[in-house]
């Protein structure tokens, strides 16, 4: 009676109304994925077609020293950007919270600023900025602090200043949601029992925002596994990404059926982390993504 | 006994133009249960935040156990306070929430256990140690707020409206428990509230604000009693206010005075001639017989009976339109709607207090009217 009840009254309906979408999902992204899955089995001719016959050795070169080490290089990237994404956003997004409507937005417009052209337009801005020729090179020759330009472009250094550049709003927005939503009460009741700010901090404010530094965090690890053109653009050719691999694979190797196995890969990962999220109490709705 | 644990002196507190404490002079005694009463917007809290560091005074001084402090921090100040929305901390068990303030002054852990037993019981929360203020009614939560604040061993508990946000039933419960406790602790409470009856109930004095001024302060009978503005008799209980000028001193030493709803009859004839003053009379002084007695002349119509309980309320109304209540024992005789009736009392039980118009007369009489009220008594 009551199971039959909440069918009409909610299942039908959400039946119908999601049927469109359903149909858009499967159409642009679970095809295209289970044809990513299918040829990642699959073996290439001479003339770099899919021939389709069934072999793991795609996912055997997954092991290969060298793309070992541009995993690990990409993990390294991911956490350091992420960690500095952390460090920077946190005040942001403390001070955004706590300052008079008017600023906020400013802040916001600032932040959200950058979205309105293309990232890959804004990272050649930087370009011009750090190259050998570059102005902070001129600045700095110019006052005398160096004698020859510095290598700042084409480092590792830069591509994580790309991927933080490029990546910092994502940390920004789940940081605000959580400190907004703070209770100033709660400070006032840790500063009566008696804590300084600082133990305030670690005791009351860093736990309760926690759930925010962690949607921030896979938001902004996870894209930048795969934020190839960050790691063109800024590392050269010096810094290899998963992503620089897979888009290597597809664009200039042709061997897509071995991209296909490191694309597949790098969504396991992912998933990995989202469960490793969702696991520890993260809600996937945090994540401001689905 | 008297002797003050905080004081509060000609402190003034504005938020930019908006003046909300109007040189305020308190003195709260070693203790004692204090209530801070008055409407909505009257500065209650603020003057609770001030005595807590939560908020700085504009000016004036405060002391706390003979210390200024001003220059202190709240995690500073040996003060405690239970915030009227608790902020419990959710993401802690009731026993981390107790314990937080013992951790913060690095009290070993064997102790802080043992101390965090004593302080759930106290409260009637023995066995909740573990559960996350989620998991808590209301008037547990409650609990949780009051142990998590005396567990430091405050002097000075500070209380927002604690019971605020509890029903009715829970509420009456929990005042005693909360009285009891002051009493089994010793300590000196500062209960803020806007509900007259929980502050006439609960405490040894009652502070009256209105608009950022304290009225008056003066035990619960002395503030029924005796109260020394019209805001306060106007605010606690019911009474029957006239605005009166004096006509004379009788020989007997009672004082005849002129309202706009008649004559009518005082005892207290310290005021100057001519002064406009404010006579109080409660209802259950208040008199109402079939023929008019002499210094009275207040005719009126009786509307309504009404039955509550043990006293009936009768409403009669004055020729001038202006409404007085009555009420009497249910039993004695009442008189019937729509019959005439002349309204008196004994002078000795009407309150005169002087307007505020003439405030340094004002000041002077409510002085004199303090050592008057002491030799009475
Ligand atoms: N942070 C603030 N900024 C500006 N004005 C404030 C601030 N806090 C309080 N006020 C004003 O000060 C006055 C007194 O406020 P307060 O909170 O002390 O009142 P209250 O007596 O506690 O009232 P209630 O019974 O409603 O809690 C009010 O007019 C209020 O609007
Ligand atoms: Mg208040």
């Amino acid at each position: 009676m009551q199971d039959r009840h909440t069918f009409r009254k909610k299942t039908v309906p959400l039946i119908t109304m999601i049927s469109p979408v359903t149909a858009w999902l499967i159409l642009l992204i679970a095809l295209p994925l289970l044809y990513i899955l299918v040829i990642s089995f699959c073996g290439t001719d001479d003339a770099h077609n899919i021939v389709f016959h069934f072999t793991l050795k795609n996912y055997a070169k997954l092991f290969d020293p060298t793309i070992l080490s541009i995993y690990s290089n990409s993990l390294v990237i991911a956490l350091l950007t992420t960690v500095i994404c952390i460090l920077v956003a946190y005040p942001f997004a403390y001070i955004m919270a706590s300052t008079t409507p008017f600023r906020k937005t400013l802040m916001m417009i600032f932040l959200m600023l950058p979205f309105w052209t293309n990232s890959i337009i804004r990272l050649y801005s930087w370009r011009t900025l750090l190259g050998t020729n570059g102005y902070v090179n001129l600045l700095l020759l110019k006052i005398g602090l160096i004698q020859q330009p510095i290598e700042m472009l084409f480092t590792r250094g830069a591509v994580v200043l790309g991927m933080v550049y490029t990546l910092l709003p994502f940390m920004v927005l789940p940081l605000h949601t959580v400190i907004d939503k703070l209770d100033g009460g709660l400070h006032e009741a840790s500063s009566d029992l008696g804590a300084k700010p600082v133990k305030t901090f670690l005791h009351i404010t860093l736990p309760l925002t926690a759930p925010g530094i962690f949607a921030g965090s896979i938001m902004v690890f996870i894209p930048c596994l795969g934020y190839f053109f960050v790691s063109n653009l800024m590392g050269g050719g010096t810094s290899q990404l998963i992503g620089n691999v897979i888009s290597r694979q597809f664009k200039e190797a042709f061997n897509w059926p071995y991209g296909a196995a490191l694309a597949i890969m790098l969504i396991l990962i992912t998933l990995l982390l989202v469960r490793i999220y969702t696991k520890t109490g993260g809600k996937i709705d945090d994540l401001g993504v689905m | 006994m008297a002797k003050a644990i905080v004081e509060i002196k000609n402190v003034n507190k504005f938020y930019g133009d908006n003046h909300v404490v109007k040189d305020l002079d308190m003195e709260i005694y070693e203790g004692e249960f204090l209530s801070i009463l008055g409407p909505s917007g009257c500065g209650k809290t603020t003057t609770l935040r001030m005595i807590a560091g939560f908020e700085q005074q504009t000016d004036g001084v405060i002391t706390v156990e003979g210390e200024r402090v001003e220059n202190k921090e709240p995690f500073e100040r040996n003060v405690n306070t239970v915030f009227q929305s608790y902020a419990l901390f959710p993401h802690m068990t009731v026993h981390d929430n107790v314990a937080y303030g013992l951790k913060m002054k690095k009290v070993k852990k064997a102790e802080i256990a043992g101390r965090v037993e004593d302080a759930l019981s106290m409260v009637r929360l023995e066995g909740f140690g573990k559960r996350y203020p989620a998991q808590l009614s209301g008037g547990q939560r409650q609990r949780v707020a009051i142990a998590r604040a005396i567990i430091n061993n405050p002097r000075v508990l500070l209380l927002d409206e604690p019971l605020g946000a509890l029903d009715m039933k829970l509420r009456k419960q929990m005042q005693i428990e909360l009285k009891n406790l002051q009493k089994q602790l010793g300590i000196t409470f500062v209960y803020v509230t806007h509900d007259q009856e929980e502050a006439l109930t609960m405490s040894d004095r009652i502070a009256v604000m209105s608009g950022g001024v304290l009225e008056q302060i003066g035990t619960p009978a002395e503030i029924y009693e005796k109260p020394t503005t019209k805001f306060v008799a106007d605010f606690i209980g019911e009474t029957n206010l006239f605005e009166a000028v004096e006509a004379h001193v009788r020989d007997d030493g009672t004082v005849c005075l002129n309202a706009e709803a008649g004559e009518l009859t005082g005892a207290d004839p310290r005021f100057s001639a001519a002064e406009l003053v404010y006579l109080s009379v409660r209802p259950e002084k208040t008199l109402a017989s079939e023929s008019p007695v002499t210094g009275f002349s207040l005719r009126g119509t009786v509307r309504e009976n009404i039955y509550i309980g043990t006293v009936v309320k009768s409403t009669v109304v004055l020729q001038n339109g202006q409404e007085i209540r009555v009420s009497s024992i249910a039993g004695a005789p009442v008189p019937a709607a729509g019959s005439a009736r002349y309204i008196h009392w004994n002078p000795g039980d009407a309150v005169i207090i002087h307007s505020k118009s003439n405030t340094i007369l004002d000041l002077m009489d409510s002085l004199d009217l303090g050592a008057y009220v002491a030799g009475g008594a």
